[in-house]
């Protein structure tokens, strides 16, 4: 019986009335439906416009299979680099005082501002066939844009703040002193690093990598400007559904899309799953 | 005395900050030694940098004589135990308290039976048999302090170290603690410095206390010695409460408005001087000849005595003193006061 009384006093508390909450929930529900429910459903919906045959159809198509294959390699390759790297950065950041610390910081968060476009510019500029190093990678071999390297150096990119901006903060409010606890119980740093410091962020850093993978097989704008969008070798999803729907191919695409989202969502499924699953672990980790 | 533990002259400073200006202390094996000071005066500072967590900038620390500058970490094998205990909170008890067995390198690691025996004692030491399972954030205040004993004392370490061990526990769980870990101690044995802020902690726990004060110790001593000789003003006023008059000294007497309050400071060069009395080495007297007058302003409830304020002409602060909680001095009445013992030091030092 104490809860309810407790709800209530909250609810006076706080003073909103019953309309103001109702309006409130209402109009988010609202906005979610329209432009985040709605658009996800049709997708599906389109996907299924020609049948099943024609769905399996669109996706068994070498062209097709080609972008997906490339999408997983993509991601299976920038998202590990970028767990290294991130791990690092955060460790940098959250750890140590330096001359240079707050750029690195502002640096870590440049992807989300820079447009994506950009990125892929910059990386054509630097390594395309005019480009800076251009010449010299055309001298001994070496394809990076409009080839695989590129689109993962894009990736890489675009990516790169996902695990780092996820870490800092929970490795700040962490603290070392459980890392000093370790090494006086005489475990070498390397083990400090994989039994404690891991560990204790292993939460933050899950869902760092699932929103970097998200990501990184969705990334459309700086892949699409260094991989020259040659289809059936260095169109990733994105740029196949898009090359499908500029050839009024509406159905294949959609039916390549519905697999990107699907992929998306398992994703956020995924981490739904395992935040309900490990609610007490991670509240003790986040509390204790 | 064979010596465990020698701290030599260490020096170390945050910035501009001095943290540790020259300390020097000697640890006998098996003792108990309380580093108390108020924050920042350094205790934390000494003990992380005994420890190896605090990189010291002069002087070196020594274990059973052997220099520990050469020494890593594990190598030094201090059983450090922090005040937030530091407990990793994805292991449970067990996995613990067994880390620095498991952390060992190859060849002398025990094996896994050894490790539950040896985890298993130390549980039952620290009286946490039947826990092992349950995580950090599952146990109290009082049991997290206890898991965090039993492993550092897990790796049979050379000294212990606990920095504030019992700073983040409630007063009846602190006592009882404090008395556990005296037990403790006898039974075991290790050489064990602790960090305080309290007083009644540092001189009820241990066998020597050493007061620390902006970077330097003041004093070292077993309990007896520093409350009844103090070495300084500092720590006659740190270790528990005085009163601070400004008197004269004249032929090794503290004259105070004209008025000899105290003999027996003879050797003493003569002039300005504070002299330092405890609560209870106050008494009230009938007769005006050999007291100073002075008037109740406040009479307060103390514990199991009543605490007397009296303010005194020519001296701005109140003098406290303690009388039985029976006695029922009236507001406002004229009295008389004598001391019947105190501790006079310079007037330079304390003056602040």
């Amino acid at each position: 019986m104490s809860e309810p009384a407790g709800t209530q006093a909250d609810a006076s508390v706080t003073g909103e009335s019953f309309l103001v909450r109702a309006a409130l929930i209402a109009a988010a529900l609202a906005f979610l439906t329209l432009f985040l429910f709605l658009p996800l459903v049709a997708v599906f919906v389109e996907a299924g416009g020609r049948g099943l045959e024609g769905y399996l159809a669109a996706l068994s198509e070498p062209d097709a299979l080609s972008a997906i294959r490339l999408t997983l390699l993509v991601a299976a390759i920038s998202v590990p680099l970028n767990v290294v790297v991130g791990v690092a950065a955060a460790w940098a950041i959250a750890r140590y005082r330096f001359r240079g610390r707050n750029l690195l910081v502002s640096l870590v968060d440049l992807p989300f501002s820079v447009s994506p476009v950009i990125a892929g510019l910059v990386y054509v500029l630097l390594f395309g066939a005019q480009g800076y190093f251009g010449p010299w990678l055309r001298a001994h071999d070496v394809e990076i844009v409009f080839a695989l390297p590129g689109i993962v150096l894009a990736t890489l990119f675009v990516t790169f703040p996902f695990v780092a901006r996820e870490l800092i903060p929970h490795m700040e409010a962490i603290g070392s002193t459980d890392e000093e606890a370790a090494l006086t119980l005489g475990a070498s740093p390397w083990r400090m690093f994989f039994a404690i410091s891991l560990p204790n962020v292993k939460w933050s850093l899950l869902y760092g990598v699932l929103l970097c993978n998200a990501r990184a097989m969705g990334e459309f704008g700086a892949v699409a400007v260094v991989s020259g969008r040659i289809r059936g070798l260095t169109a990733t999803m994105p740029l196949h559904i898009e090359i499908l729907y500029n050839e009024y191919n509406g159905a294949a695409a959609f039916a390549v899309a519905s697999l990107l989202a699907g992929l998306a969502l398992v994703t956020l499924a995924a981490k739904t799953f395992l935040e309900w699953r490990y609610a007490d672990a991670i509240a003790a980790a986040r509390h204790s | 005395m064979s010596i465990a533990l020698a701290i030599e002259t260490l020096e170390k400073t945050f910035g501009a900050y001095p943290a540790l200006r020259g300390v020097s202390l000697d640890v006998a094996p098996g003792e108990l030694v309380a580093l108390l000071g108020p924050s920042g005066s350094g205790k934390t500072t000494l003990l992380r940098a005994i420890a190896g967590l605090e990189q010291a900038e002069g002087g070196r620390v020594l274990f059973n004589g052997i220099d520990t500058r050469r020494l890593t970490l594990r190598e030094r094998r201090i059983g450090f135990v922090f005040q937030s205990y530091a407990l990793f909170r994805h292991l449970d008890v067990f996995e613990n308290v067994a880390f620095g067995l498991r952390a060992r390198p190859r060849g002398e690691r025990p094996r896994e039976a050894q490790i539950r025996t040896r985890v298993a004692a130390l549980l039952e030491l620290v009286q946490l048999g039947g826990l092992e399972k349950r995580f950090p954030s599952q146990l109290s205040g009082g049991q997290r302090q206890r898991v965090a004993l039993a492993r550092a004392l897990a790796i049979e370490p050379q000294v212990l170290l606990l920095d504030e061990p019992f700073g983040a526990l409630d007063a009846k769980v602190r006592k009882d603690l404090r008395r556990w870990l005296r037990e403790l101690h006898a039974r075991t044995g290790h050489t064990t410095l602790f960090v305080t802020h309290d007083q009644e902690e540092a001189l009820e726990l241990s066998d020597r206390v050493a007061i620390l004060n902006q970077g330097r110790i003041e004093q070292v001593g077993t309990p007896d010695d520093v409350y009844d000789r103090p070495a300084s003003g500092f720590v006659c006023e740190f270790l528990g409460e005085a009163n601070r008059l400004p008197v004269e000294i004249v032929n090794g007497e503290a004259m105070f408005a004209q008025r000899a309050l105290l003999g027996g400071f003879g050797p003493r060069p003569g002039g300005p001087a504070f002299l330092y009395v405890r609560p209870q080495h106050v008494a009230l007297t009938d007769s005006d000849r050999d007291g100073l007058p002075g008037a109740i302003v406040a009479v307060r409830r103390h514990g199991a005595f009543k605490r007397v304020e009296v303010a005194l002409e020519g001296l701005s602060r109140r003098l406290e003193f303690d009388l039985d909680a029976g006695a029922a001095p009236s507001l406002g009445a004229t009295v008389c006061v004598r001391f019947t013992q105190g501790h006079v030091f310079p007037a330079q030092e304390g003056a602040g």
